[in-house]
């Protein structure tokens, strides 16, 4: 049974002519899950998953209509609401946390068949680049352990590529699909902010935050973009926008843009020679490549580091011990139970993520630093709409290079939240960027290549990826 | 040493919005339910959930816009405020800072007296406390979360309490009327905050002030007010100075204790809600809604005066609640005598009403009951004194007046046929009399419409007796 090789569609196909039972199919990745867990990917495999593949191979030989997703085996994040089942964050604050509802983005994955089979290890409350954070320990990289799988998607991103799941969803504030994804050789996709419900998303960062699907080809992320993707009376920021199919594309003529200032940043990477070598393939298959002009990214690391930590810092004030978070005993007056209880039950990046927050938005630093930062996220989208209209696509590198190694970072958080030097401008501009792989460092783990869209043009993105990878392999 | 002083009173008041559900679910707007039963994973702030306007509660905040005359902003943006409070399930509350629903407005006094309002804004009310013994500990209600709140603050131009509760009033009585809002202030749905200072007179410089919360009646209102004026004037002369803090008003001991000063005050640490998108209000939909607002109390008053012709102290009762002038206005449409009508709600129904709360004078006497009352009463049809205790015997009753009247034997009713037949035989025993018409003509037909009345016991009726006996008269001349 060659499960790996498959696309979700060939899955999918083979499942409802039943040359595969959706419990076989699921007992599959069960035991991959059980065979690497070491990696600590996955926090929790749900009791009722082949029962539920059982449902899906009985409504099959019904004869019933089945979705698009019938019988495929799905890893959500830790931090994704499914009705009944523990959702943690990956915090020691809500271990004991039960969802009482589902996530919109989990329920499209149920309407159309998919059979949910745990959750994926994570940087707590999606702070963090490496999964180190993890109040449940770190997630280790598919291919080395004493590297980090990136986050703060890590364990969705491992369990993808160590077959534990036909595909995983990720969550993305500042990079967190794509830079595990890069680090793990798979393919990793944020949306346009709004195309995706964050409704049952437990929120990091509300104006950046974004659920997309970590898979193992474009073509698979196109399909489980499809169904998650539309809007929710639930969630006001989800967009009216359709999802326009696009039709094939084909290099020859494509405008590719190279944004000057990222440029400048990229060659202090080891890896800059690759990206270069990337442009040159493009420009061969007859695809231009433009130099574009946004001064404004030099202002996009300082601006989403004001941004995240000052709207986390407020969706984070409903974990006070009062009323569904673990609480500290022994306290004395209602200050002293939020006081010991946040204290015992935050972790350190979390702790240090509110603290900015509340620095930036405190009254006589408000309008130099939060207004600010603001100011930039709306230039940048206008600089990005405004490139778009000459170019198809934006390349850069997801990353500097290869996964670093586990500790490495953990003593210098600037050093970590640089990490994202590549990716936060597509949060802040709201575009939509997907991570695929482009090659192998010096330790010959994977490096990605990300292309970045236009706003609500999420499907075309994956086509013209699709004909990147094509060159590029 | 009073006397030397101003009063300089600002206020904010809350008031819960009149909408079927929440302003930012779907959850039930309704007090008094089970504790904890209108309520859902937006509204206790469960983790992943997000607000979703109600667009009433909008439309609600730009009609008590209307009622003070404010300008409409063309966009609304929802702020968080944050603070931790066990009440405040998110731990921010949504609100509005710099973009409100409603800027400026007014409220003009009885004497004239122009109180400028600086915004309305619009907001979500927070949960419950409540508090058990310690055994159990507090408990929270979440119902009232997430239930919408416009806070409407003035200009600092009120300068004592009577102004201030005549102020309250008004502004109430516009959001009552306006079917904006309940304002039941028993129940919470009204509440309001007192900041004041006091300077000496016609010094420009203003003193420090104090601010005091959740004042829940207009008398509450008026104690705190003349307390606090009058302890800040004390200690001022005692050389102490004022220190700017949040008091909190005692009503049984009728004092104020200070809660925390300036510098305990929470920084909010305000920021748009990047979950809400901002509102644009459009000039069409601001008109549209102005179209809807009912006449208002002030308006009635004066309509009760000019067009109804009714003293202004009637006028003034029978608009000083919304439920008063319905009922008026109900018993109005069968009576067509407004001064009788105000006459028999203001002495009667009114009264009756002092003795039970009610919400509405229909629960003391139906509109019906009360429309035939009095109406038989003035068409004769049953005597005063019997009205009196039909009424007295309607109120809080079920019984059908009219039925009752008839098998009380209370009516006196005469067909027409009846009438011209007594009329006749009135006309038939005295022709010396109706000889004399041509001469006599105002007297002989009041003598006529006597010798009726005389015959049939009072029993007849004179609006109808007068037009036959004059057409008769009339006949015998010609």
């Amino acid at each position: 049974m060659d499960i790996k090789s498959l696309s979700i569609e060939e899955l999918v196909k083979k499942i409802k002519s039943k040359e595969f039972s959706a419990k076989e199919v699921t007992k599959y990745y069960l035991a991959n899950i059980e065979k690497y867990k070491g990696k600590n990917a996955v926090l929790e495999v749900f009791e009722d998953a082949v029962e539920i593949a059982e449902d899906i191979d009985r409504k099959i030989a019904s004869g019933a209509d089945l979705g698009l997703l019938a019988g495929v085996p799905v890893i959500i994040k830790d931090n994704m609401l499914y009705e009944g089942k523990k959702c943690t964050c990956a915090s020691k604050f809500l271990k004991d946390y039960v969802s009482q509802y589902t996530s919109t983005a989990v329920q499209k994955l149920i309407d159309q068949d998919a059979v949910i089979i745990g959750r994926a290890n994570m940087d707590e409350f999606a702070m963090g680049g490496s999964c180190e954070h993890s109040a449940f320990g770190a997630c280790k990289n598919a291919y080395d352990d004493t590297r980090v799988s990136g986050g703060s998607s890590g364990g969705s991103a491992v369990a993808v590529a160590l077959d534990m799941c036909a595909f995983a969803l990720g969550s993305d504030t500042g990079g967190s699909i794509r830079q595990p994804s890069s680090f793990n050789g798979m393919v990793g996709l944020k949306p346009t902010y709004g195309r995706v419900s964050r409704y049952g998303l437990v929120a990091f960062a509300s104006s950046l935050d974004q659920i997309g699907p970590i898979t193992k080809s474009v073509e698979d992320a196109k399909l489980v973009l499809k169904v998650i993707a539309g809007k929710d009376i639930n969630d006001q920021t989800t967009a009216d926008e359709p999802l326009v199919d696009s039709k094939p594309v084909n290099l020859k003529g494509l405008k590719f843009g190279v944004i000057s200032q990222v440029d400048k940043v990229a060659k202090n990477s080891k890896y800059y020679a690759i990206y270069k070598d990337i442009e040159k393939k493009l420009a061969l298959a007859g695809a231009d490549i433009v130099s574009v002009d946004i001064p404004e990214y030099e202002l996009s690391l300082s601006s989403y580091y004001v941004i995240q930590p000052a709207e986390a810092t407020s969706n984070l004030g409903r974990f006070d011990g009062v009323k569904y978070t673990t609480r500290a005993g022994d306290v004395s007056g209602i200050n002293d139970l939020y006081k010991k209880s946040r204290t015992e039950g935050f972790g350190d990046e979390v702790k240090r993520r509110i603290m900015l927050g509340n620095f930036a938005l405190s009254s006589g630093y408000y309008d130099a630093y939060y207004k600010n930062a603001k100011r930039v996220q709306k230039l940048l989208k206008t600089k990005f709409e405004e490139a778009f209209k000459k170019v198809d696509a934006i390349i850069m590198p997801t990353t500097y290079g290869e996964a670093f190694e586990i500790g490495s970072k953990t003593k210098d958080p600037v050093s970590m939240y640089a990490e994202d030097m590549f990716t936060i401008v597509a949060n802040l501009a709201g575009v939509p960027a997907v991570s695929v792989p482009c090659g192998k460092g010096e330790s010959g783990l994977p490096l990605g290549l990300q292309v970045v869209g236009k706003h609500f043009d999420d499907l075309r993105l994956l086509e013209i990826t699709k004909e990147i990878q094509k060159e590029i392999k | 040493m009073f006397e030397d002083y101003d009063i300089v009173i600002g206020l904010e008041v809350h008031a819960e919005l009149k909408t079927k559900t929440k302003v930012f679910c779907s959850c039930k707007n309704e007090f008094g339910s089970e504790p904890n039963s209108n309520c859902c994973p937006v509204c206790v702030g469960l983790p992943g959930a997000l607000p979703v306007l109600n667009k009433k509660a909008v439309e609600l905040t730009i009609k008590a816009g209307h009622t003070i005359g404010s300008s409409i902003s063309p966009i609304a943006v929802f702020e968080r405020k944050n603070y931790f409070y066990p009440d405040l399930a998110k731990a921010y509350q949504i609100s509005q800072l710099e973009r409100p629903i409603c800027v400026g407005g007014s409220i003009t006094l009885d004497s004239g007296k122009v109180i400028r309002i600086n915004r309305i804004h619009l907001e979500e009310d927070a949960g419950k406390l409540v508090h058990k013994n310690d055994k159990i500990g507090t408990l929270i209600d979440y119902n009232r979360g997430g239930v919408p709140l416009i806070e409407m603050v003035t200009e600092p131009d009120i300068s004592s309490a009577e102004e201030a509760v005549e102020f309250l009033m008004k502004y109430r009585s516009n959001l009552v009327f306006g079917d904006i809002a309940d304002c039941k202030m028993e129940q919470g749905g009204m509440r309001c905050d007192v900041n004041l200072s006091v300077k000496k007179k016609g010094s420009s410089v203003l003193g420090t002030r104090t601010e005091m919360k959740n004042l829940n009646s207009f008398k509450m209102v008026q104690r705190a007010i003349e307390f606090e004026a009058r302890r800040q004037v004390e200690e001022i002369e005692a050389g102490k100075t004022i220190v700017q803090e949040t008091r909190k008003w005692d009503d049984n001991r009728g004092r104020s204790f200070a809660m925390r000063s300036k510098e305990e005050a929470q920084d909010y640490r305000y920021f748009p809600d990047p979950d809400i998108l901002s509102v644009e209000i459009s000039e069409d939909v601001v008109n549209s809604i102005k179209k809807t607002l009912p006449e208002l109390s002030h308006q009635k008053k004066l309509r009760y005066i000019e067009e109804l012709g009714l003293p202004a102290y009637d006028a003034k009762i029978l608009t000083s609640e919304k439920y008063i002038c319905e009922y008026f206005e109900k018993v109005l449409d069968k009576v067509k005598n407004p001064k009788i009508v105000s006459n028999w709600v203001m002495t009667e129904v009114l009264a009756k009403c002092k003795e039970q709360a009610v919400e509405s004078l229909e629960e003391v006497i139906s509109v019906k009951n009360l429309a035939y009352i009095i109406n038989a009463v003035q068409d004769k049809e049953i005597t005063r004194i019997n009205g009196k205790e039909l009424f007295e015997d309607a109120c809080y009753s079920e019984f059908d007046a009219e039925e009752e009247a008839k098998s009380r034997g209370m009516v006196v009713k005469m067909s027409d046929q009846d009438l011209e037949k007594f009329i006749g035989e009135v006309m038939e025993e005295n022709r010396s009399a109706v000889a004399d018409y041509k001469d006599n003509p105002v007297k002989v037909e009041n003598f006529f419409i006597g010798s009726l009345m005389k015959k049939t016991q009072g029993k007849a009726n004179v609006e109808k007796a007068r037009p036959i006996i004059h057409e008769l008269l009339e006949r015998s001349v010609r």
